[in-house]
């Protein structure tokens, strides 16, 4: 099948007749990654707009090709968007299995227009209006609301505000692992110290997240000593988060860095191109690596705000409001762009600068995670308190 | 090897030169008289475990050779020191790696000034790559001021014969927190820390208040900067109130932060130096020392409501006005002494004990060393030694502290990169609110692990503190030799069976110090 008649095939379906294949309410098997994309990445340019005129006309330097324009344009996802070029051999794929979409129009009513202050937003998911408790993000209130408790873990090497709370999760960074000195002995004698004290629980975990993690280097190494590795930056950070989350942990968290691109981004090629390619590299790894388990996972790729959607003087672009967020599982209902959405031009500008946001993320997460885990409204208002919870039919 | 005698000696003779000091400075000094005749106040503290315990809640660290000191001067007139420093003599070689510093050697304005002239340079350039690396190598020269920040900070933490300071100047960084990583706060940072808060750490909680409020990085950090008449920012409005002053539930109103925000207009910084026209009916009330600026053109002259007074509209002193009602508010009082005690006695520090402080504060109009010297002469106080569990910060320097505090480092960036690698890097906490102060924050499986890497790292001897470029081998590793200069202070006779057990299977002294540092023991203070 060619993957025009395919996309033409999946886009005739309608969603009502297709199958939930997978989440029956509350599958305790489900697994959640949430991907946080820290610094602004311009949306406009990853998810392109390509029957936008307007989008053409004021991004005379950085625009994606039209479908079929060029060597390397925008891929026709369907009539009003298209896909960046450098997510083809990754991202592309899912999405004609249906297991990736689109949420344009996607974020927060925050208008500070600060990355700090809306990613805490974004992290903490309280209601906008009160004041803030900066030890209570909303991961860590999904995983103790959630009955049977979800493993959760960071992958990074400081707690993440999503995950601060009442109960203590692990973080662990990916980027470099780092051998452990202390070896089998050392590790033995250290536990025996801690054996009858209150931090017992603390200690006997963190070597097991250790030992976990040594066990998946080993088999890296081995493929190394093979020659065969040949996964690097995010990527390589993905297929081991991947080992660990087919396995233990079931909720996880990961952030990537370097999207704040004010200057010289580039467009169907350069700067901000390759950093897509790299994720989208990322992303699809951990789908492979994922498994049989990839059936049951749920990723969310998220930034904190997307950019101003005309280039600057710079050959970049500023700090915006809208953005596009991404769902991909093997299970989900995707092969679509979904959500509230609005033309592209520049009237449905936010403040005549940037996409508006039509699909809170609270609203959009909240049910998101209802329908993963069968919250019921209680559950979710104690994930997400105050939030009008949307349900985009992704799971 | 075998530099225990060493270490001993060394030690006495700075104990020893410690007290003529104090001797001299009492003879000059008068006020220490009325210092002394409240010294009863202070707890009376001995045995050997307990030093090390009251060391441990002081200082950053207890050290062979300030347990010694403690011994020689008793507890009292160690804390009256301590809340009464002098001038904080360093060792020679730690002094002149201070000195070598850009930061130590630029004022300020010099230097912000400086990067940001090279941050315009870069921008202007036409050429996209180059302009990519001359950004680049301006985000490099910011850092490095950063860390030449965070080197003063982590050298005078171990080596400051006032500790007290030192810790107290940690908890004001804290308290009043600052990012580094937003815009240029890397130029400012160490200017902050310098001139804003050390020198008031021990002082009057007004004018560490009117310190920070007037200081670029914090006005850049909380974006006051950008706060004008009519294009209102409420950002450190709101912070001023919820997290430096009255907290959270302290009683004010949105109300408040906006009138705040009003009154704070018009506060901000000017790094270049750039002419102002300020109608002249204004010109007068025009403020600019060094990079922080008062410019009447964005400041809202009309009459303000705050905290159910009003408040005259006239420019700048509005400002000093409402940190006045701030600083002296009961709630203030209250706020600060409870996170003063978790600092310093427990997570949950008893009501009773609060309140006491937060009389003295009042009392005393906010003399923040009055306040811990309630503090330090309560029952609670003793009773509570030995149980608060180390953050990252203690954990590292209190360790360095045991392991080098006689031999001076002469690398702070492995320092830099644990605490960083625990998550509490110096300057490095993004959000106002500042690091956890308790255990909650800080006993996370992954921190634990990391914990046992760093003991074994610092107990090894290769953590190239001693080596100012990793691949050179010009100086020894030096193992510590915790097991020798602890068996001085009585230290292991006291730790638990358990503990005893894993330092006796230590096959090296390397390892010792590794199952020590690793220890449930070390992990409190």
């Amino acid at each position: 099948m060619k993957r025009r008649d395919f996309l033409k095939l999946a886009g005739s379906a309608s969603l009502a007749a297709m199958p939930i294949r997978l989440y029956a309410a509350g599958r305790s098997n489900a697994r959640l990654l949430v991907v946080f994309l820290r610094g602004g990445y311009d949306a406009a340019n990853a998810l392109v707009p390509v029957a936008s005129d307007f989008y053409y006309e004021t991004r005379p330097n950085i625009a994606v090709p039209r479908p079929g324009t060029a060597a390397n344009a925008a891929i026709a996802l369907d009539a009003s968007w298209g896909l960046h070029p450098a997510l083809r051999a990754t991202l592309l794929p899912l999405y004609e299995k249906r297991q990736l979409a689109f949420v344009p129009f996607a974020g927060t009513h925050d208008a500070s227009r600060s990355h700090f202050t809306t990613q805490d937003t974004i992290e903490l998911g309280q209601d906008h209006d009160r004041a803030r408790n900066y030890n209570s993000g909303f991961l860590n209130r999904l995983t103790v609301t959630l009955a049977q408790r979800p493993t959760s873990i960071a992958f990074s090497n400081r707690l993440p505000l999503a995950f601060r709370g009442d109960v203590q999760i692990p973080n662990i960074g990916l980027r470099q692992l780092r051998k452990p000195a202390i070896d089998t002995e050392q590790t033995a004698v250290i536990a025996d110290m801690y054996r009858n004290t209150a931090l017992a629980g603390a200690v006997n975990e963190g070597f097991v997240v250790r030992d976990g993690l040594m066990q998946e280097l080993a088999a890296e190494m081995e493929a190394a000593s093979r020659n065969a590795i040949t996964a690097r930056g995010f990527e390589l950070q993905a297929q081991r988060m991947a080992r660990l989350m087919r396995g233990k942990y079931n909720v996880g968290f990961v952030d990537v860095g370097g999207w704040d691109t004010h200057v010289g981004q580039g467009g169907a090629e350069g700067n901000l191109a390759n950093r897509l390619e790299a994720l989208g590299r990322g992303i699809a790894s951990f789908s492979t690596e994922m498994g049989a388990a990839w059936n049951d996972t749920v990723v969310v790729v998220l930034s904190e705000f997307g950019r101003t959607f005309r280039e600057n003087g710079n050959r970049g672009t500023d700090h915006g409001h809208g953005t596009v967020y991404w769902v991909a599982g093997g299970g989900i209902r995707g092969g679509r762009i979904a959500g509230e959405q609005v033309a592209v031009q520049q009237s449905t500008l936010h403040q005549n600068r940037d996409y508006p946001v039509l699909n809170e993320y609270r609203a959009l997460l909240g049910g998101l995670v209802a329908r993963m885990y069968g919250l019921d409204d209680a559950q979710i208002a104690r994930v997400f308190p105050g939030a009008s919870v949307k349900d985009l039919g992704l799971v | 090897m075998g530099s225990i005698p060493v270490l001993g000696w060394k030690a006495i003779a700075a104990a020893a030169a410690a007290v003529v000091t104090l001797a001299a400075c009492a003879a000059s000094a008068p006020e220490t008289r009325t210092a002394a005749a409240s010294n009863a106040a202070l707890p009376r503290i001995q045995g050997a475990q307990e030093r090390m315990h009251l060391l441990n809640r002081v200082t950053w660290g207890a050290t062979a050779s300030a347990a010694r000191e403690v011994e020689a001067l008793g507890s009292q007139r160690y804390l009256e020191r301590q809340l009464k420093p002098g001038p904080a003599a360093l060792p020679p070689a730690v002094q002149a790696q201070i000195d070598a510093l850009t930061i130590s050697q630029r004022t300020l304005a010099e230097l912000v000034r400086e990067v940001e002239q090279q941050r315009r340079a870069a921008v202007a350039l036409a050429d996209p790559e180059a302009q990519k690396l001359a950004r680049r190598a301006y985000q490099q020269e910011l850092t490095r001021l950063g860390r030449e920040a965070a080197t003063r900070s982590l050298l005078r933490a171990i080596y400051s014969p006032n500790q007290l300071e030192e810790k107290m100047t940690w908890f004001w960084m804290n308290h009043f927190n600052v990012f580094q990583f937003k815009a240029n706060v890397r130029a400012m940072i160490g200017d902050y820390e310098e001139r804003a808060i050390r020198p008031h750490a021990m002082g009057r909680f007004r004018t560490l208040l009117g310190a920070t409020a007037r200081h670029p990085a914090m006005l850049r950090y909380l974006d006051n900067s950008l706060n004008a008449a009519n294009r209102i920012n409420e950002n450190y409005a709101r912070e001023l109130m919820e997290l430096h002053t009255l907290g959270a539930t302290g009683g004010y109103t949105q109300q408040d932060v906006q009138e705040l925000a009003r009154i704070l207009t018009g506060v901000g910084t000017n790094i270049l130096g750039v002419q102002r026209k300020v109608r002249p009916v204004r010109q007068r009330e025009y403020v600019h020392q060094g990079v922080f600026e008062f410019n009447p053109n964005r400041h809202d002259y009309g009459d303000k409501l705050f905290l159910g007074h009003a408040v005259k509209g006239r420019g700048l002193s509005e400002v000093d006005e409402a940190l006045d009602r701030l600083a002296r508010h009961p709630s203030t009082a209250r706020f600060v002494s409870r996170k003063l005690a978790v600092y310093l006695v427990a997570d949950d520090p008893p009501e009773a004990l609060v309140e006491r402080m937060a009389k003295t504060f009042q009392a005393s109009d906010g003399d923040i060393a009055a306040v811990l010297r309630t503090m330090f002469g309560s029952p609670e106080f003793a009773a509570s030694l030995g149980h608060k569990f180390k953050d990252p910060v203690h954990y590292v320097v209190s360790a360095v502290r045991l392991a080098y505090g006689d031999k001076p480092i002469v690398n702070a960036a492995p320092m830099i990169g644990w605490l960083n690698r625990m998550g509490q890097g110096l300057y490095g906490r993004q959000t106002p609110d500042g690091y956890p102060l308790t255990r909650t924050g800080w006993v996370s499986p992954g921190q634990m692990t990391t914990r046992f890497e760093i003991a074994r790292v610092i107990g090894s001897g290769r953590a190239n503190l001693l080596k100012t470029d990793a691949r050179s081998d010009a100086e020894a590793i030096a193992v510590p030799q915790l097991s020798s200069a602890l068996s001085h202070e009585s230290v292991l006779k006291t730790l638990s069976p358990a503990t005893a057990k894993a330092l006796a299977q230590a096959r090296s002294p390397q390892e010792w110090n590794t199952y020590f540092l690793s220890s449930p023991e070390f992990m409190n203070r």
